[in-house]
């Protein structure tokens, strides 16, 4: 171990339910700079920073950091007087606590001492010094939208012209806005404003009981869902000691692969139709939409939605079905080998994806990124394979990396993780394990904290669980990965031409509605 | 270029009518004719996401794969809500989105109708009414027709379409 590393991250590290190793410490300012410090020289990313409320329990505010090592999961907690609440910036030390950092004052109040005060979440749809997640602002309370101008930062000199696209954008997307800032055709500065969606998804969680919230998580982020649902049964399933049987885990990781598949599918035909090559867009949307509606005939749901439930599954796979599923996956295997050899000899798309919005290695580790891009940019981390559970422990993917860091990378990722998802779903549905489709989940005590830590198509995703009284639940952090990566995008633009804009933010084609909340 | 010709002539033609076995399937292509029947090529749709979870977004992309082939009706997505015929909005209206999202109504011309797709546009779905959201649509633009379902199916999204041109006055 480094000599960074201070004895109470390890003698003082409680473990917490989850379905990866995870643990927790309590920790005042002075070590919540040290752990922080001791995290970043370890190589940990922070995968999350959240605050709670906890003044009817002992007047004080919590804020969490989660910080994602290798081998295990480290949540840091610095309880603050409630009258005093301001802690120890990150931002320094990890770019991407920034935005989360702002999200919890916005939220919650509680202030970082350094960096960015400019609100993220809160856009004028309630007022200043009101903070929502607080327990004293009741879960119906609402105010009138109240207009609050964001203050971009302002770009001059000669020849600079500022852009300005969303929050309603040209195409089908989620809404965010984009300020631009150009000389010529080059981009010199992106700032990305986000927070459009936020839908109080974390006080929602609040009202509901233990046994239904996971149809909530479920709609954090629509094309996540299954990863979404996942973390949240396995969060409940840790607290409870459940333990799903293990062709319960190996529908779920089938499901999971399957959103996978479908949208690297989405993906990279949209790519190629950003670069002009409607083919590739016709081709793999077929693709795509035939695999949905296998989905609706197998599973009852073509996005999977509600699939995941605690115990297991919403259905089971008959084994008559299993052969056309075999059949289907040599199907999409064969169709996607073939449209990567057209993808690869076709010198218009190359030319458009080569060198196009590149994110050095040196770059993304620096900023944190993770996931898919991070994969892109040399960050070789996958929780499939660094820290698996049930049924990765089995079968466990290659990992598919590049340090290209541009486009062309991106896809290649994409591609690589199709035909390995493709893989895993062979071999389990070779060998699918007996056992019960569901089991029962009891109701989880209060006070107590379970996580839930999945890959998802995009990244880790997490959630963490926090059990109420009676069934309930006290508080539920719900964490994207697009939060890490979406200010990769504002450094992967520079020097690139407006022309190339969506088909860069299509590469790495984050998440509003899971940023946002 | 051969590989891709050959691959074009593999794939065939997807776009419904071709015989499927799923009887739901083959009501698109009625939907597609009688929407053409009523606009022309003219129906021009507006999307805008009020605070949707991208479920409906989903659907709404399907619309245009080879097997929905929206466009091969004469319906399409258009850029600007100055060109729109149809607003079609998803999500539980997030308070940030409330303004844009009557800005975008304000800016189409008349006549405009609105879509409601999913569960949330047309109920606040599971999110309902809270500091951050306002629940249904309704509460923020007039509301011509609703599409239910989390999320709706394209074709269930066409037959939204359809019951939007039934009711366009004469």
């Amino acid at each position: 171990m480094n000599p960074m590393w201070p004895d109470f991250l390890d003698t003082e590290c409680v473990a917490v339910p989850s379905n990866v190793a995870a643990c927790r410490v309590q920790v005042d300012a002075a070590r919540w700079c040290e752990a922080a410090e001791a995290m970043r020289e370890a190589g940990a990313d922070l995968l999350s920073l959240w605050g709670s409320d906890d003044s009817d329990r002992d007047q004080c505010l919590r804020v969490h950091a989660a910080y994602l090592l290798r081998d295990r999961l480290v949540v840091v907690e610095h309880a603050m007087p409630a009258d005093q609440p301001i802690y120890p910036s990150l931002a320094t030390r990890f770019p991407a606590a920034g935005r989360l950092q702002r999200a919890t004052y916005d939220l919650l109040g509680i202030r970082a001492d350094a960096g960015d005060t400019r609100p993220w979440l809160r856009h004028g749809g309630w007022p200043e010094g009101v903070f929502p997640l607080r327990r004293d602002v009741a879960a119906t309370q609402t105010w009138p939208v109240t207009s609050s101008p964001y203050p971009f930062v302002p770009v001059s000199g000669d020849g600079v012209h500022e852009m300005t696209a969303g929050p309603v954008h040209a195409g089908t997307i989620e809404p965010g806005r984009f300020q631009l800032a150009v000389v010529g055709e080059k981009v010199l500065r992106l700032e990305v404003r986000l927070g459009y969606t936020h839908k109080g998804i974390a006080k929602r969680f609040e009202a509901l009981a233990q046994r239904d919230a996971h149809r909530l998580a479920a709609h954090i982020c629509g094309d996540s869902t299954v990863a979404f649902s996942w973390a949240y049964c396995a969060a409940l399933e840790s607290i409870t000691a459940t333990t799903p049987s293990p062709r319960a885990c190996v529908l779920r990781a089938l499901a999971l692969e399957r959103e996978r598949i479908a949208n690297h599918l989405g993906d990279l035909g949209g790519l190629a139709n950003d670069a002009g090559f409607a083919f590739g867009q016709t081709q793999f949307s077929s693709l795509k939409e035939q695999l949905l509606r296998h989905n609706a005939e197998l599973f009852g749901q073509r996005y999977l939605f509600d699939y995941v439930v605690p115990g297991g599954v919403a259905r089971d796979l008959s084994a008559r079905v299993l052969p056309g599923m075999l059949e289907e996956i040599a199907a999409v295997e064969r169709a996607v080998g073939d449209l990567r050899r057209i993808y690869a000899r076709h010198e218009g798309l190359q030319d458009r994806f080569l060198g196009a919005g590149r994110l050095t290695p040196a770059q993304a580790a620096a900023l944190g990124a993770i996931g898919l891009a991070g994969r892109a940019s040399g960050v070789a981390r996958d929780l499939r394979v660094d820290q698996p559970w049930s049924p990765y422990d089995q079968s466990t993917p290659a990992l598919a990396t590049s340090t290209e860091g541009d486009v062309a990378a991106r896809v290649q990722v994409r591609f690589e993780e199709t035909l390995e998802s493709l893989r895993l779903c062979r071999q389990w549905l070779q060998a699918l394990p007996a056992g019960e489709r569901v089991c029962d989940v009891p109701v989880a005590p209060a006070g107590q904290l379970g996580i839930g830590l999945i890959e998802g198509w995009r990244g880790p995703v997490m959630l963490a669980l926090e059990t109420g009284p009676a069934g309930g639940i006290r508080r539920c952090r719900a964490h994207d990965p697009s939060w890490q990566n979406w200010p990769l995008l504002e450094v992967a633009i520079l020097g690139n031409i407006v022309a190339d804009f969506p088909l860069i933010n299509k590469s790495f084609n984050l998440s509003y509605s899971g940023h946002d909340g | 270029m051969f590989d891709i010709l050959s691959r074009i002539r593999r794939t065939g033609r997807l776009s419904e009518p071709s015989p499927v076995p799923d009887t739901d399937e083959t009501a698109s292509t009625t939907i597609q004719r009688e929407l053409h029947a009523v606009f022309g090529r003219a129906l021009c749709i507006r999307h805008v996401d009020a605070g949707s979870c991208n479920g409906c977004e989903l659907e709404i992309h399907a619309l245009s794969n080879a097997y929905y082939n929206l466009q091969g009706a004469g319906i399409r997505f258009v850029a600007s809500p100055r060109h729109a015929d149809v607003l079609l909005v998803t999500g539980p209206v997030s308070v940030n989105m409330e303004d844009a999202l009557r800005q975008t109504y304000e800016a189409m011309p008349d006549p405009k109708w609105v879509l409601a797709v999913g569960d949330c546009a047309a109920c606040g779905g599971l999110f309902g009414a809270n500091y951050a959201t306002r629940g249904p649509i309704s509460a923020i633009v007039p509301v011509d027709a609703v599409v239910a379902g989390c999320p709706p199916t394209p074709l269930a999204i066409m037959r939204g379409l359809l019951q939007i041109t039934s009711k366009r006055p004469a």
